[in-house]
């Protein structure tokens, strides 16, 4: 049977095509040199060249987080695939497929120590879903349609492909992705009817249930989330959603109770704590969503729906594990629901709804505003506002203003909302909007940002400038980490150890200097005509909003307590809130 | 939830896997990342044809560690299956050492003695030594070893535990 043969370079570009990739990240060197020379000779591809290989894998991330489909990277050997590390991680942790090409050496000088070389696939074993070396060019293509299958099937996750220069510059053999199956990885996307017999029996004769639902519905698609907020409509439960999970059950429908965890609502972690019948759906009882675990939903009868076997028992023993695919099993769960003809008692049902409304009007998001500051809070509020009406995409850092953005920017939609939930990288949102904005050429797309985490990727301006993407990256400067420093408030006696940003630049002028735009606002009465003015420039702007130095997050659940004992802010405060064994967690 | 129970118990796992490059280094970096014990761990091709290896680990753990350790083993990619041998039904399981032993005079005489009586083979002599091998349990060898000591001796090398489930069913 007669093949076509071509270089490992041309294998490389033919297989992205026929994955139906049209943008790739990256960043040229020595041994990619081949693959780049292809993508001068094309037009099917664009090539995003960044200014940090890190910032390649999080323009990724926000590229597939917001498509849903498979993020590419393309970095050289050694420094190449070692900055790529933080965001393959990064990726691993929030479940974000990816297929990361990095450069090797050539196949006969690895292990010689040779310039530019390091271990790739040792060094990324521990942070990729998988990673393959390709030593032929005639293993070229199925590993990359390989490749491409593990990141996005199952549980996603970044697979690194690293290439030696020789594979690439060699001829080899190419294979469509259609004759290309993999021998053993086939993950299980349909549950068991029988776990899922026993769920729906578990929530039918629920008194105080709760969905908990988290970023793997938005992984499973917006068919997921349909399903997610019709069987709680259906069902007529309260429903919460994680960090990663915001936008898979609209935050506007009155069934809402807002994100829960460290800095969730009061009504959600309360509704949590009470509940006697927990639907967890595609999240994982994280640390930061369960507290004290000793404590976690003491009197509950717990459901797990989650695609990864692993994720089941891990943190918090389960009663039912429904492994399995979140549209495939809501789908199976809606149509037992119906046919059952469940009801659980309404009246427990009313008396629980009563309630939740009293820990809502608790109204535990409410700040003291200020007529001569602006209240970081307020600043999201206000972007909220006047953002609401477009399409709006949020990209965040990592602190104080990811949890504000969380609490106060409110999601109706899947994939709006991009953010590092596991690995909480600081520097992911610039370059994760940048990925975004290349998604979503017309949409608006703000990265809201702290100073700190700014300045972590702020190269990043040079490609939004060089690509004409005009993302807005809204920091709220308070000239601290703030998160560190609300810790060190709250743990360590207020001494402030190096959390105080005393050499910040001139924001205005470093947009200028990088050929953005940018604004700043230190007035409440002028934010929102600044954020007017960020929004109608057609360019990149770097807003800079001086906001109250002073400001905590709340609410908060101190570590090592349960949902119950949260702060509701800064009246409750003090070191005696966390006891000396909370204050080993982080 | 209220009664987990936390004894800790050792167990014998299997697990097939293709015989890729970096599997066996990817559920050594699964254990010591995840912080499980390894108490034994072999491995070698079982299926050239169909390029599998069979690894046999011996971990210990409490029965939801364990229910972890095997569910991070099944999501590796090239892992095909994973069986706890010890929960599973009856299995039998063995294991191969190498002992060398060097004396001279009534140790000597005594150390060929007790091989005698734990079935252990001379696989090499000297006029001052033996190299014993000796298969059997780890609990077999480990009491073998312990009445080698004052015997003299020297150098122990030991397989780990391979281990294959009793009847007709394959893993």
């Amino acid at each position: 049977m007669a093949q076509e043969h071509m270089t490992g370079a041309q294998i490389v570009l033919k297989a992205l095509v026929d994955q139906g990739v049209d943008v790739i990240f990256g960043y040229p060197g020595g041994a990619v040199l081949p693959i780049y020379d292809e993508l001068f000779q094309q037009n099917h591809i664009k090539h995003v060249l960044v200014r940090h290989e890190q910032a390649a894998v999080h323009a990724a991330e926000g590229y597939a987080r917001s498509t849903g489909k498979v993020g590419v990277v393309l970095v050289t050997s050694g420094p190449g695939a070692t900055n790529a590390v933080t965001g393959l991680t990064d990726a691993l942790m929030d479940s974000i497929p990816l297929v990361c090409l990095t450069g090797q050496v050539p196949t006969h000088l690895i292990g010689n120590d040779a310039f530019q070389e390091a271990d790739t696939t040792g060094i990324t074993r521990q942070c990729t879903k998988h990673n393959y070396l390709v030593k032929s060019p005639n293993d070229l293509a199925r590993t990359m349609h390989e490749g491409f299958y593990v990141a996005r099937t199952g549980r996603p996750g970044p697979v690194v492909i690293d290439l030696p220069k020789d594979v690439l510059m060699t001829k080899g053999e190419y294979l469509p992705p259609a004759k290309v199956k993999h021998r053993s990885y086939k993950p299980q996307v349909k549950a068991d009817t029988s776990r899922v017999q026993e769920a729906i029996a578990l929530l039918a004769k629920a008194k105080k249930p709760i969905i908990y639902a988290g970023g793997g519905v938005i992984n499973s698609g917006p068919a997921a989330c349909q399903l997610l907020t019709s069987f709680a409509r259906t069902t007529g439960f309260p429903v919460t959603l994680t960090l990663m999970g915001l936008g898979a059950y609209p935050a506007s429908d009155k069934q809402y109770l807002g994100m829960l965890g460290m800095h969730g609502t009061y009504e959600a972690n309360w509704a949590m704590h009470d509940c006697d019948v927990m639907l967890c759906v595609g999240a994982r009882f994280d640390d930061r969503v369960t507290g004290l675990v000793s404590a976690f939903a003491p009197n509950a009868k717990k459901i797990h729906i989650d695609i990864d076997p692993s994720s089941i028992n891990k943190n918090v023993a389960v009663d039912v594990a429904v492994v399995g695919d979140v549209a495939h099993v809501l789908e199976d769960m809606m149509k037992l629901w119906k046919s059952s003809q469940a009801k659980p008692d309404p009246k427990a049902l009313d008396a629980w709804w009563k309630q939740i409304d009293k820990w809502r009007s608790i109204d535990c998001l409410k700040f003291e505003n200020s007529d001569t500051i602006i209240k970081p809070q307020y600043a999201i509020q206000r972007l909220y506002e006047l953002t609401k009406d477009r399409e709006t995409f949020i990209t965040t850092e990592v602190g104080q203003h990811q949890m504000w953005a969380a609490q106060h920017y409110r999601f109706d939609k899947p994939n709006q909302w991009m953010t590092s939930g596991g690995l909480g990288t600081m520097g992911y949102g610039l370059p994760s909007a940048v990925g975004v904005q290349m998604a979503h050429p017309g949409a608006l797309v703000v990265d809201i940002s702290g100073e700190a985490s700014f300045m972590m990727n702020m190269q990043e301006i040079a490609t939004a400038v060089q690509y004409r993407l005009p993302i807005k990256i809204f920091i709220l400067n308070n000239q601290y980490m703030g998160m560190v420093r609300q810790w060190q408030e709250l743990l360590h006696g207020s001494r402030y150890s190096e959390s105080y940003s005393e050499a910040l630049p001139d924001f205005v002028k470093l947009a200028e200097a990088f050929g953005a735009v940018g604004i700043r606002v230190d007035k409440p009465d002028a934010l929102d005509d600044s954020i007017r003015e960020m929004i109608a420039v057609d360019r990149p702007v770097l807003m800079d909003v001086r906001v109250d130095q002073n400001e905590n997050c709340y609410p908060m659940i101190p570590s090592g307590k349960p949902h119950n004992q949260m702060l509701l802010g800064p009246s409750a405060e003090g070191e005696e809130a966390i006891a000396d064994e909370g204050k080993v967690l982080v | 939830m209220n009664h987990i129970n936390t004894d800790v118990r050792s167990h014998t796992i299997s697990v097939l896997v293709d015989n890729e490059s970096g599997v066996l280094a990817r559920v050594i970096g699964l254990f010591s990342g995840r912080g499980y014990n390894i108490e034994s761990l072999t491995v070698a091709e079982v299926d050239p044809r169909e390029a599998l290896s069979r690894i046999t680990l011996v971990t210990s753990g409490t029965p939801m560690v364990i229910e972890q350790i095997k569910a991070q083993l099944g999501r590796l990619v090239p892992v095909r299956k994973v069986h706890d041998l010890t929960v599973e039904g009856p299995h039998v399981s063995r294991e191969l050492a190498l002992v060398k032993v060097v004396g001279t005079g009534e140790k000597r005489v005594e150390a060929l003695r007790i091989a005698d009586i734990f079935r252990a083979n001379v696989v090499d002599s000297s006029n001052e030594s033996f190299v014993f091998e000796i298969v059997g349990k780890t609990d077999k060898l480990d009491a073998f070893i312990k009445l080698m000591e004052p015997l003299g001796l020297i150098d122990i090398a030991r397989t780990g535990v391979a281990a294959i489930a009793r009847g007709t069913d394959p893993i």
